[in-house]
């Protein structure tokens, strides 16, 4: 086939085209719910989990070590059921906890794990026993509320 | 008397619509189904694709630039407030990502191409040469129609990522380079914020989808023509005004389909 100088320019279009489709799913994009990597799933039952979301990080000592992949409410215990996916290349022991925490002070909720002294460590499918809910606002008003209440008491 | 003399003229228009809504659906098939043979001919497409896709590089470029640069200024300006400049680079890439990248490289593929679509197979109808290849047993929707469309619909997406692209360097250059906003700040929250598959693949079809919205309007209108020189200028705006309204419309039921969750 006879070639022009058409198909150059044509070929640099697709190419420039293709390259910013590049930059924006590398550079800008992140790859969070498309993963690879090999995973476990383990559930935590939390009083409340505030505004955590799906896909939110899993984090231990500030590493993400996996995400949330499902939030449902159990109706026995009357307890929100959260399952996390977490990154089989990370272990924890079976005595873990599990906390909802913020990043910054409006950030996003993410889930911290505290690693526990036990041997064995959790597999698929095991449950983290030890859960310490959201930090809800108006919660936190009261318990101010209250405390100075109690001061003012005291130094009567 | 009058009453039923509207009432008709009513009904006579709306089954005008509805009959050249069916007509042009069946040209869309039509064209789909004859639209293997291009395979034999990949030049039709690639001389099409010089056409309408290098030609609106600059635009499309310079404009995402300026997009860009502006989405940069306006969203400091309103996240300084809160004290979250930092998540500048989230704003940008998400606005140009989601929405402005396909839609304004929907709306200017549809002036800058879509017009010269239209103008050049409303004349080519004007000047019988549809009819004469009509003649020769070249079917036009195959000749002239097909490798058009296809080129449009492998250009708008290209175009749509340059413009996010070159809109996020853009407002790169405006927070960090310009206002001074953190770099390592400006792109990790923007890679921690932006998903692959929920913002970046999802404005990617958006795009293929006003591709083929604006390119087959703009070619249908030509089409549809009637061969006098008032019509073909009538068709050329109509190619616009149908392309950006429908654009408008499209991009309405993609992002609650989208992002409603």
């Amino acid at each position: 086939m006879q070639r022009k100088s058409l198909d150059v320019w044509v070929g640099l279009f697709i190419v420039i085209g293709v390259a910013a489709l590049m930059f924006l799913a590398l550079k800008a994009g992140n790859n969070s719910s498309f993963s690879l990597a090999k995973t476990y799933e383990i559930t935590a039952k939390f009083d409340n989990i505030g505004s955590l979301r799906p896909q939110a990080a899993v984090k231990a000592s500030g590493v993400v070590v996996g995400r949330v992949a499902e939030i449902a409410f159990d109706d026995k215990s009357y307890k929100a059921a959260v399952t996390l996916e977490m990154d089989s290349t990370y272990k924890f022991p079976k005595d873990s906890s599990a906390k909802i925490l913020t990043s910054g002070l409006l950030g996003e909720q993410y889930i911290g794990i505290e690693a526990g002294g036990d041997e064995k460590n959790l597999s698929a499918g095991d449950k983290i026993a030890r859960t310490q809910s959201a930090a809800v606002l108006e919660d936190l008003i009261n318990q101010f509320i209250y405390s100075k209440a109690a001061e003012g008491k005291d130094s009567n | 008397m009058i009453g039923r003399r509207l009432l008709g003229g009513l009904g006579n228009t709306v089954r005008d619509y509805v009959e050249s809504l069916g007509y042009a659906t069946r040209t869309f098939f039509t064209m789909l189904g004859l639209s293997g043979g291009l395979l034999r001919r990949p030049r039709l497409i690639v001389e099409q694709l010089h056409f309408i896709g290098n030609y609106s590089l600059l635009i499309i470029t310079l404009s995402g630039l300026f997009v860009g640069m502006v989405l940069g200024l306006q969203g400091y300006y309103t996240l300084n407030k809160y004290g979250a400049s930092e998540s500048l680079g989230l704003l940008v890439a998400l606005g140009l990502t989601r929405e402005l990248g396909p839609v304004i490289t929907a709306l200017l593929f549809a002036g800058r191409a879509g017009t010269s679509l239209t103008a050049e197979i409303g004349l080519m109808k004007a000047g019988e040469q549809l009819s004469a290849m009509e003649m020769m047993a070249v079917n036009p929707i195959q000749r002239v129609l097909a490798p058009r469309f296809w080129a449009g619909v492998v250009a708008v997406p290209l175009l749509a990522s340059v413009f996010s692209a070159v809109g996020i360097f853009g407002g790169y250059l405006v927070g960090v380079k310009l206002i001074g906003v953190d770099a390592g700040a400006f792109w990790s929250q923007m890679q921690s914020g932006v998903d692959l598959w929920k913002d970046v693949f999802n404005g990617f079809v958006k795009s293929v989808v006003f591709g083929i919205a604006i390119t087959f309007i703009a070619l249908y209108q030509g089409y549809e023509a009637r061969p006098t020189p008032e019509d073909v200028a009538g068709a050329t705006t109509r190619s616009v005004v149908i392309s950006s309204l429908m654009i408008w419309w499209l991009d309405f039921m993609l992002t609650a389909l989208m992002f409603s969750r």
